[in-house]
């Protein structure tokens, strides 16, 4: 069989149907295009979910107070006291897959200069938390061993703190009063700009945690642990060893339940993904269905071409094209009106795709295997919807097709 | 003596319709040589359509030997047939057969693309002197719907040539061309018989029949009549005389 020029006759054929052969494109053309978009939106905003948690910090471990029972009555997570400042000093001690780990206490309140002021979140914390939280100093400087060790009344201040209490003018050296206490700014943190649910992060006040603690909460106990893994793989082993370093410190019997939780920053990630992952899948099987109505389509005109070409079939056969060569044929202009159609879609799609994120901002990305994967299935397409009309035409009997009306 | 070109014994063709048997052609013997011009003659029913689909290696006979070209075609499967009509036949039909949308060149390139042997160059130049043989050099890039009827004619014909065949079958091939352009075809093809190409041409027209060097002559499935054409018509010269209105 010669394939060549099975090709060339189809694509004749084609040729001679030019508006034909559009419109049957038509069809595939825009399933492609769907498909390619629905798929770069949903890629898209997973891939946006996971670089806002990963500038969180992917290997983030929190551990915060659970339930806990006082003589049998259980207690709610929010005002547990059972966290202490000795549990750091004990995971630093047993955790080797946690690289640095800082106590975090919190008050809420205005913060207030001269007479500016603005409602925000103070933060005690150690000098390592900076790290664990992917925080940068912008300017000046971060807090001494020492500093903590006296309860220094100093602080840092992200910048939604300083644009809404200083303006333009530099905070540095300055103070800011938090419950009525002073402190002295000594930093301002580095841009950070909204996580991925859309916390303002920079709206806030680091402190030493020994400030928060004793000076604006008079408490010796801790709300809560923020650790980072060493690297991202190791996140299930810190988070087994946090919670046996944290059960041996709050001495809890063996099969007793936990007094406290631990979550990580990539359990986020995964369930974030997860959830646009289900969305990509759904855009994708809806779009799906076009291309698929497309191959009908496909199938439908071939089946009304080789019935309207009966004699043009005839003439063939007799001839001396063999079914075979009838069957090549049609299967052929089939492949190629699915084939082309698919990559006029794709360079739509991919340009669709484009505009919207360029006009509308919306995060999308285009992988290669949607676009091989469409491809692909194209052309699958046109062998699928092909078949049944080819094989029609090829099982002809020349005499009738020649005398066909 | 010339060679047989086609041979023909005791070819039978039974059709089955429900329950009824026709038998189209009952025991038919025929032998055709080359150089001939044979008109195969009949009403409708006679056979003589059965007999052109069989000569055209389209349809098997029920029993009988059928030698096209010392070949015998009784042993040949499908595609085998296919491949010997590629070769050794040409097919000129009376609804001429063209592809629409399709020049003229490509109309008569179109068997040359079942034979893998032939090279797109040799096509082309095949393709081109079959046109030149009828006359339609300058008509080469025409669509069918930019030719009368003659030239379409003319392209089929054309096409039966291009791939050198042994025999041409043509069905009716005035059927559908009024009186001058009849004769100017039986003009082309007596022509092309004087070259030499062996011609079997069915009609139903008597005056048509009369162009050939023999006439056969069918019913029910016999063949009743055979015999050579004694004043054989000539289409040049009967062309001369046809009166001039008919140009009009």
């Amino acid at each position: 069989m010669n394939y060549i020029n099975s090709m060339k006759i189809a694509l004749n054929a084609l040729k001679r149907n030019k508006f034909r052969s559009f419109l049957t494109m038509l069809g595939i053309i825009i399933g492609v295009a769907s498909v390619i978009v629905m798929l770069a939106i949903g890629q898209g905003s997973k891939k946006s979910i996971q670089d806002q948690m990963a500038s969180m910090g992917t290997n983030l471990i929190f551990a915060m107070p659970g339930s806990e029972q006082k003589g049998g009555v259980r207690m709610g997570s929010s005002d547990a006291q059972n966290m202490k400042l000795s549990d750091i000093d004990a995971i630093e001690k047993d955790c080797p897959a946690i690289s640095d780990v800082s106590p975090e206490v919190r008050a809420s309140g205005q913060a207030v200069n001269g007479n500016q002021n603005w409602p925000t979140t103070i933060y005690g914390v150690n000098n390592k938390y900076f790290s664990i939280r992917k925080y940068t100093i912008g300017t000046g400087r971060s807090f001494s061993e020492n500093e903590i060790q006296t309860y220094a009344k100093v602080c840092l201040v992200g910048q939604t703190v300083v644009e809404n209490l200083f303006g333009k003018n530099d905070p540095i050296g300055q103070s800011v009063r938090f419950k009525n206490i002073p402190l002295l700014i000594i930093g301002v943190l580095g841009e950070k700009g909204e996580n991925g649910m859309g916390q303002d992060q920079d709206d806030l006040v680091i402190a030493p945690y020994t400030t928060v603690q004793k000076r604006i909460l008079a408490i010796t106990h801790i709300q809560s642990i923020a650790a980072s893994a060493v690297s991202e793989s190791q996140n299930n082993a810190a988070i087994t060893q946090i919670t046996r370093s944290l059960r041996n410190s709050h001495k809890i019997k063996e099969g007793a339940e936990d007094d406290f939780r631990v979550r990580s920053q990539s359990e986020m990630v995964q369930t974030f993904s997860s959830i646009s992952d289900i969305m990509t899948v759904l855009l994708g099987a809806i779009s799906g269905i076009s291309l698929l109505v497309g191959g009908i389509g496909i199938m439908n005109i071939m089946y009304v071409s080789v019935t309207e070409r009966t004699r043009e079939i005839g003439l063939r056969l007799s001839v001396g094209g063999r079914g075979n060569d009838i069957l090549l044929q049609f299967l052929i202009e089939s492949i190629l009106l699915s084939v082309f159609g698919g990559v006029i879609g794709i360079s739509l799609g991919i340009l669709a795709t484009q505009l919207m994120s360029s006009v509308m901002n919306w995060p999308v990305v285009i992988t290669t295997i949607s676009v091989v994967m469409a491809f692909l299935v194209c052309s699958a397409i046109g062998i699928f919807f092909g078949w049944y009309p080819a094989r029609k035409a090829a099982s002809l009997n020349p005499i009738d097709a020649l005398r066909y009306e | 003596m010339s060679k047989t070109i086609i041979q023909v014994n005791q070819l039978r063709k039974d059709f089955y319709v429900g329950e009824i048997t026709v038998h189209a052609l009952r025991g038919v013997n025929l032998e055709i040589r080359e150089g001939e011009f044979v008109a195969i003659m009949g009403t409708s029913g006679s056979g003589k359509s059965t007999m052109l689909n069989i000569l055209g290696c389209l349809d098997k006979p029920t029993s009988g030997s059928y030698f096209l070209d010392g070949i015998s075609m009784g042993e040949l499967s499908k595609n085998e047939l296919a491949a010997l009509r590629n070769i050794k036949l040409g097919f000129v039909f009376q609804s001429y057969n063209l592809l629409s949308r399709t020049t003229a060149l490509e109309n008569v390139e179109l068997p040359l693309f079942y034979n893998s042997k032939i090279k797109s160059k040799e096509r082309r130049e095949r393709a081109e002197a079959a046109l030149e043989a009828v006359g339609l050099t300058d008509r080469m890039h025409h669509m069918p719907n930019q030719l009368s009827g003659g030239q379409q004619q003319r392209v089929a014909i054309a096409r039966s040539l291009v791939n050198d065949p042994v025999v041409i079958l043509a069905d009716e091939a005035t059927g559908n061309l009024d009186t001058r352009t009849s004769f100017e075809i039986m003009a082309l093809l007596q022509d092309l018989n004087q070259k030499g190409k062996t011609i079997v041409f069915v009609t139903h027209e008597a005056d048509i029949a009369k162009f050939m060097t023999r006439q056969v002559v069918f019913r029910d499935g016999h063949i009743i009549r055979e015999e050579l054409v004694t004043n054989r018509n000539n289409a040049v010269e009967l062309l001369k005389n046809l009166p001039l209105e008919e140009l009009v």
